[in-house]
């Protein structure tokens, strides 16, 4: 995703002089500007949350926890890292991050899209809804955990116990994947899902990773009702 | 909630300010915890021979120089607060029962060549006023906000924790198996001061260094031994180590530069150190024990 230039119609906030509450209500405010940048977030916490409107905000520097959360239509580019939380919540829109992710990344999204071109720490994509993550790096333990639906790309590892207890979530995993967790298992990689790799890493702007080298998991359907067979997996 | 903060100096620079920085972390991390405030700095080593304690008194108008006299202390007394740091010509059981024999209303915050704990109940930001901290220099120190939720807001419920000669403890979390571990621990002859979840596990820590783990197999017994959540930030003369529990809720990022790794509850503890921007940042994984060192000289 190309980063805004600076210039006529850019809205410039810093943050080491602009309280955090009065950045976000401007967000919120009717007919906001199309393009925002916003300055010295210094790991503040929930920068950018709660937008509902077609802009584009860059923020250049780490954030701290819930940033871009329950966005809605606005692509949200953090330049550096994020922590925890981020885009939780997301209901459409993208939101894209340039170095790492804290832990539940993306966690219970509906919908848009989330990228992280760095890792993404333990439960990327927990309880997703519907929302794609396109991970450049790695993603920690329990991702995926009781996801729903949506798709988790990760190019390089996952951690532990991948898709626990997951519903109908496809995940994609290039690199190797330390354990499955409860009824997530190993599917085919069929033509229909290399054409969907494809478009979901062209729309992360991920190059030089082949849409065929990732192994598709997901549900075995084996936990959706209780089954006293399988009482030691839940 | 709790916030824990930890810094080790790669460059002088940093060992000169190591206060300064430690504070401004703290001061970041008083929101997760503004109940209490306590610092452990690993500097200034005791010559061969003597021990250094960190000291406690509850009388705002301790004559420490009298203290000094009773302990058969160097003279020369650093002051800090509500603590004092003394040097005694004595090896550290000898140091600490001669506190306890003649000066049995103080308590030992900590005992060993380089360590020093400082700790408080109030809000983070006085303590980081009141100990003065703009003017510690160290190698690497380790700090902690309290949010109580397992005892009472004390001084000595704060952390850190001394867990033996030259170390010390900082949790984030709260442990279910306490009560039980702290039982066993007496039966082992491990002395506990108050009803704290982490003095347990600071207890544990101890037991097991003295029965002759290594400070890496010590931790990664608490994977096994421990019940309950924990973000553990442990201090040796050397440096610093961390340990998540393997489930991992309570946060913890780690930093590194060429002139530092910081350790702490949220980024925006490790944005007001120098070159933060420019830091490879991290979240350490669970169950998995991270330590620095200084190089051994």
């Amino acid at each position: 995703m190309p980063v805004a230039e600076p210039g006529l119609g850019v809205e410039t906030v810093d943050l080491a002089t602009t309280p955090l509450r009065e950045l976000n209500a401007r967000l919120h405010a009717p007919d906001l500007a199309p393009r925002w940048r916003i300055v010295n977030p210094h790991g503040a916490h929930a920068v950018a949350v709660g937008i509902d409107a077609e802009v584009e905000v860059d923020v250049d520097g780490h954030v701290g926890y819930y940033c871009a959360g329950m966005n809605k239509r606005a692509t949200v580019r953090v330049h550096g890292n994020a922590g925890v939380g981020l885009a939780e919540n997301i209901m459409s829109g993208a939101v894209c991050v340039d170095g790492y992710a804290g832990q539940s990344c993306a966690a219970t999204g509906r919908g848009g899209l989330v990228v992280v071109h760095g890792d993404a720490s333990a439960r990327c994509g927990i309880s997703m809804k519907g929302v794609d993550i396109v991970v450049r790096g790695s993603v920690g333990h329990m991702s995926a955990f009781m996801a729903q639906k949506g798709r988790l790309v990760v190019c390089g590892d996952a951690g532990e116990a991948l898709g626990d207890s997951i519903y109908e979530a496809r995940l994609y995993v290039r690199g190797e994947v330390t354990s499955l967790g409860a009824d997530c298992v190993e599917k085919e990689l069929r033509d229909e899902h290399v054409a969907e790799l494809r478009d979901l890493l062209a729309a992360a702007g991920v190059a030089g990773v082949q849409p065929g080298e990732f192994r598709r998991y997901g549900s075995a359907r084996r936990l959706y009702t209780f089954d006293v067979d399988h009482a030691g997996e839940y | 909630m709790c916030g824990i903060v930890g810094l080790f100096a790669k460059s002088a620079d940093v060992e000169e300010r190591l206060g300064a920085h430690l504070g401004a972390m703290l001061a970041q991390m008083a929101d997760r915890g503004p109940d209490s405030a306590g610092l452990a700095v690993y500097r200034d080593p005791a010559p061969p021979g003597a021990t250094k304690l960190s000291l406690f008194s509850e009388d705002p108008a301790e004559d420490w120089e009298a203290v000094a006299g009773a302990l058969e202390a160097h003279p020369d007394v650093a002051v800090v607060a509500s603590h004092a740091v003394v040097l005694l010509d004595a090896d550290a059981e000898t140091a600490q029962r001669r506190v306890r024999e003649r000066r049995p209303d103080l308590r030992v915050m900590s005992a060993g060549e380089r360590i020093e704990i400082f700790k408080e109940m109030g809000n983070p930001r006085d303590f980081v006023e009141r100990f003065a901290l703009d003017a510690m220099h160290g190698s690497h120190g380790l700090g902690h906000t309290r949010m109580a939720t397992e005892s009472r807001v004390t001084t000595q419920a704060s952390h850190p924790f001394s867990t033996g000669l030259d170390l010390c403890l900082v949790h984030n979390g709260s442990l279910s198996n306490h009560n039980r571990l702290r039982a066993e621990l007496r039966r082992e002859g491990i002395e506990f001061q108050t009803d704290n979840d982490t003095e347990v596990a600071a207890g544990y820590l101890t037991w097991r260094l003295r029965e002759g783990a290594s400070l890496d197999e010590a931790l990664r017994g608490c994977l096994d031994d421990l019940d309950g959540f924990y973000t553990f930030l442990c201090g040796t003369a050397d440096g610093f180590a961390v340990l998540r529990d393997p489930i991992a809720c309570k946060p913890a990022v780690l930093a590194e530069t060429d002139d530092w790794v910081a350790m702490a509850s949220e980024y925006r503890a490790i944005a007001v150190l120098p070159g933060a921007e420019d830091a490879q940042v991290w979240e350490p994984e669970p169950a998995r024990v991270y330590a620095w060192e200084r190089a051994k000289v």
